[in-house]
């Protein structure tokens, strides 16, 4: 692959990224989140068409339209997300696509015995091909893409983090496999955080950063850890961040007690004070979105509590969030947050409506006010109020949400991902807003998988790896080394 | 994702001042259609297909289509179907279905004409016939509305199983007999009229004004849109989704206990027949009249001239003797016909 360059709407996720493959070899893919990796991998998968660049597969420059030419070639992608059907059992689901059949007829004992070959050449002949795939473990879920990346006689076989659901001894297992495949000359793409894993297993190494190659072809095994790190890090662009104010000294507003769910995080402890913006930083996964939404009462907490000046919250309930003064800016704005297809207005006003109403009848003129005035004072571009949102770019749409919590005057704001999507003029201001915010008294709780803006916009930092929290500081006193290096560190135990 | 990162080092500045005009002139050729609140153009579109109709009616069927009368009997049929509409019309927008209309309607039906209720009716007052027709309507709109909300059953089953259930109790109820309406003062309210105009056509007249002040102007409305369109979204803004998805399926269950009041008026009966195919009839004029079935968007406008529009064209089918089976067949074309123009026109108002 040559000067990939892929483009959204708003955004340029790919501009410019080389990688090359060997046979046989295990060639190791790494970049923090949103450098552009699950972008690449669905462009070399056939889901993205490049905008520019070209793809060499064997001697020849190919196009990959969909999906099917790929895998057609002899690539396979076994995603993050696993792309399972979970009512199918796990011999359909390995043929997914290209079923064993005989005039139209499946085959399915045919199916079945060649699951139960490729399963077995994994190490896991306890799985058994009539189960259906809902059924199983996460890992087992995995060891099916596994299988079915295999049935399709990969020359090239993609996986996104396969170790990420895996335990010490399936990722063994997992290297055997990998270890047998290149030996027969499928090459391998291996996503991984887990920097140790790439050591024991990769040959080489390209990094990725805001969706460039800053190095490629490295040797995996020699590179310094700081060396990785330090691809890794640091910007082309530096971001404007407002100045901190002084630390306040009040009593604290938010205050989260040991709250737990199982399976996603544990004994989580922190409080925000009025007019403070607290951090947190950690890898997509490490929990960080749960724990914020669980906050809110979006999830239902197993243990711990959450109390916002003084007063409880009724765990699980986000209407005692909301009339406690605890606002949130979901990570999935277009899913979690936006009713799409409405005007901006109405997406303003959608927390606040019994503000605007009597007996029940909403009074659109004071509502189109009190939205109007907010857009102006946000700078929103354009300014008109009942345009679709939809039509707006994703800083906007962002500000849109700021909005709406600040029409219902929060006193405690929870901002997951707030510039996800937002490109780098609008960054600076809903920066420049989050602080003035705190400036006003707000307790603010950022999460963010980009660890400079955590840094540059937070006054205290929680760390955050695998359900817990890691460490706590004040921005100041981190750096993003230092924190890859925790995040890293903690990944590892 | 990450960060545009401009290969040129422009100022942050100069990506904004570029975005902007770009915006404005998007904002152009539509902004009429937008200020028109966007469903207008569309609705637009209806009223010319209506007046089309009519003049096929006017070509076919000349002086018995055009008279006053034949006009009334459009309006009087219209009237059931559309106070029907009007509630299905929230309940899509909320983003559910109900299958159940036409057996409640019935169930309704029933229950208000058996022989308990006309004897206390009879006694007190017509009135209680109308309270019962809303209490049972309301009740079986609660109970599917309880299921879809807090049992999380989809409304599609849950609907469905209610079509099943209430169109038996009233076979069970009428043992399969139609029963008569005996209070003559009843009939005389609901089958008369108030100057020249009968009173089901204003019954109907009232509840779509209403819905559409609902609708359009209440927090209500706002919300029943806002689940509709994004329910997650909805939830973590703290709107009570699942009580205003019940409170939707018991406004529809009303809707049909005043439409089987409406139905024992017209045809001077309670029976376990009434409103049969009427979901379809009822899901069909809110499809048409531009709501969309994956929720959070509708008008009653809309709905209205979809209803009148299914309804003048059985007349002018009726009129000029056409048989009933193949009414139902261009029915089905024109269902389809207008969701494929739907799609069409969402999605070149999305690429604008």
């Amino acid at each position: 692959m040559a000067g990939i360059v892929k483009r959204f709407p708003g955004v340029t996720a790919l501009d410019g990224v080389d990688l090359d493959v060997l046979p046989g070899e295990v060639h190791c893919l790494l970049g923090q989140n949103g450098a552009g990796k699950s972008t690449l991998i669905k462009t070399l998968a056939g889901v993205h068409t490049p905008d520019e660049g070209t793809i060499t597969w064997d001697g020849t420059e190919v196009t990959l339209g969909h999906p099917q030419a790929a895998m057609d070639m002899g690539i396979a992608t076994m995603y993050q997300e696993l792309d399972l059907v979970e009512g199918l059992t796990v011999a359909e689901n390995v043929f997914l696509g290209h079923e064993k059949s005989r005039f139209g007829f499946s085959q399915r004992s045919a199916a079945r015995a060649a699951t139960r070959e490729l399963l077995a050449g994994l190490g896991h002949p306890e799985i058994s091909p009539t189960a259906e795939v809902g059924d199983l473990s996460a890992a087992g879920q995995q060891i099916v893409s596994m299988a079915r990346a295999l049935s399709r006689k990969a020359r090239l076989i993609v996986m996104d983090e396969p170790s990420a659901v895996l335990d010490s001894g399936e990722v063994e297992r997992l290297f055997d496999v990998i270890r047998q495949l290149t030996a027969q000359g499928v090459a391998v793409v291996y996503i991984s955080h887990r920097l140790e894993e790439i050591r024991v297993i990769g040959d080489r190494v390209t990094v990725l950063k805001d969706g460039r190659t800053v190095a490629t072809g490295l040797p995996a095994k020699e590179t310094p850890t700081s060396e990785v790190i330090r691809l890794m890090t640091g910007r082309s662009i530096e971001y404007v961040f407002p100045e901190r104010g002084t630390t306040p000294q009040d009593e604290p507003l938010l205050v989260v007690e040991g709250i737990s769910r199982r399976g996603e995080f544990e004994d989580v402890s922190f409080s925000v004070r009025p007019g403070e913006v607290l951090g947190l930083a950690g890898l997509v996964g490490a929990g960080r979105s749960e724990i914020v939404e669980t906050v809110f009462g979006a999830r239902r907490a197993d243990a711990g509590t959450v109390t916002v000046g003084g007063r409880r919250l009724r765990p699980g309930s986000v209407d005692s969030a909301v009339s406690a003064g605890v606002g949130l800016a979901p990570e999935e704005r277009k899913s979690q947050a936006l009713v799409l297809g409405d005007s901006v207005a109405h997406n303003i006003s959608m927390a606040t409506l019994t503000r605007f109403s009597l007996g029940g009848l909403i009074d659109r003129g004071a509502e189109s006010e009190a939205a109007q005035e907010l857009a102006t004072s946000l700078e929103l571009r354009p300014t008109g109020i009942t345009r679709e949102i939809r039509t707006l770019s994703g800083g906007n749409q962002q500000k849109v949400v700021l909005a709406r919590w600040l029409l219902r005057g929060c006193r405690v704001l929870l901002l997951d991902e707030p510039t996800r999507g937002v490109d780098i003029g609008a960054r600076s201001e809903i920066y420049a807003l989050v602080r003035r915010l705190a400036d006003d008294g707000v307790a603010v709780v950022v999460v963010s998988s980009e660890i400079e803006e955590v840094l540059g916009l937070s006054d205290r930092v929680l760390v955050v790896g695998d359900g817990q929290v890691l460490h706590e500081a004040p921005a100041t006193e981190l750096d993003e080394h230092q924190v890859l290096d925790i995040i890293m560190r903690g990944d590892a135990a | 994702m990450s960060v545009e990162t401009p290969r040129t080092s422009e100022e942050p500045a100069g990506t904004q001042e570029m975005a902007a005009p770009a915006a404005t002139a998007g904002s152009g050729p539509s902004a009429l259609s937008r200020f028109l609140g966007g469903s207008a153009t569309r609705n637009l579109g209806l009223v010319i297909a209506l007046v089309i109709l009519c003049v096929v009616g006017l070509a076919t069927a000349g002086e018995r289509f055009g008279s006053f009368d034949n006009a009334l009997t459009i309006l009087r049929l219209a009237a059931v179907v559309g106070v029907v509409s009007v509630g299905m019309t929230f309940v899509i927008c909320g983003g559910g279905i109900d299958l159940s209309v036409g057996a409640i309607v019935a169930l309704s039906s029933v229950w208000a004409t058996t022989l308990a209720t006309q004897t206390m009716a009879e006694d007190i007052h017509w009135i209680v016939m109308v309270l019962t027709a809303l209490l049972v309507g309301g009740a079986c709109g609660l109970v599917n509305g309880l299921l879809v909300a807090y049992g999380k059953v989809a409304p599609f089953i849950a609907t469905l199983a209610m079509l099943a259930s209430a169109r038996g109790l009233a076979e069970l109820i009428a043992q399969r007999r139609t029963q008569i309406v005996r209070d003559r003062s009843f009939i005389d309210f609901f089958g008369g009229s108030v100057i020249g105009i009968p009173v089901l056509v204003i019954i109907f007249a009232i509840v779509a004004a209403l819905g559409w002040v609902l609708l359009n102007r209440t927090t209500f409305g706002r919300r029943t849109l806002a689940i509709g369109g994004n329910p997650e979204a909805a939830r973590l803004a703290g709107i009570k989704v699942e009580r205003q998805t019940a409170y939707l399926y018991v406004l529809l269950g009303l809707a049909c206990g005043l439409a089987a009041v409406m139905l024992m008026a017209r045809t001077t009966t309670g029976t376990s027949t009434h409103g049969q195919l009427l979901e379809l009839d009822t899901i069909a004029a809110a499809v048409i009249g531009g709501t969309l079935l994956s929720g959070g968007r509708g008008t009653i406008v809309g709905t209205v001239l979809g209803v009148l529009i299914f309804t003048t064209l059985t007349n002018v089918f009726t009129l000029n003797n056409v048989d009933t089976s193949t009414q139902n067949v261009a029915k089905g074309v024109i269902i389809v016909a207008a969701v494929l123009l739907q799609q069409r026109l969402a999605a070149r108002r999305r690429s604008t």
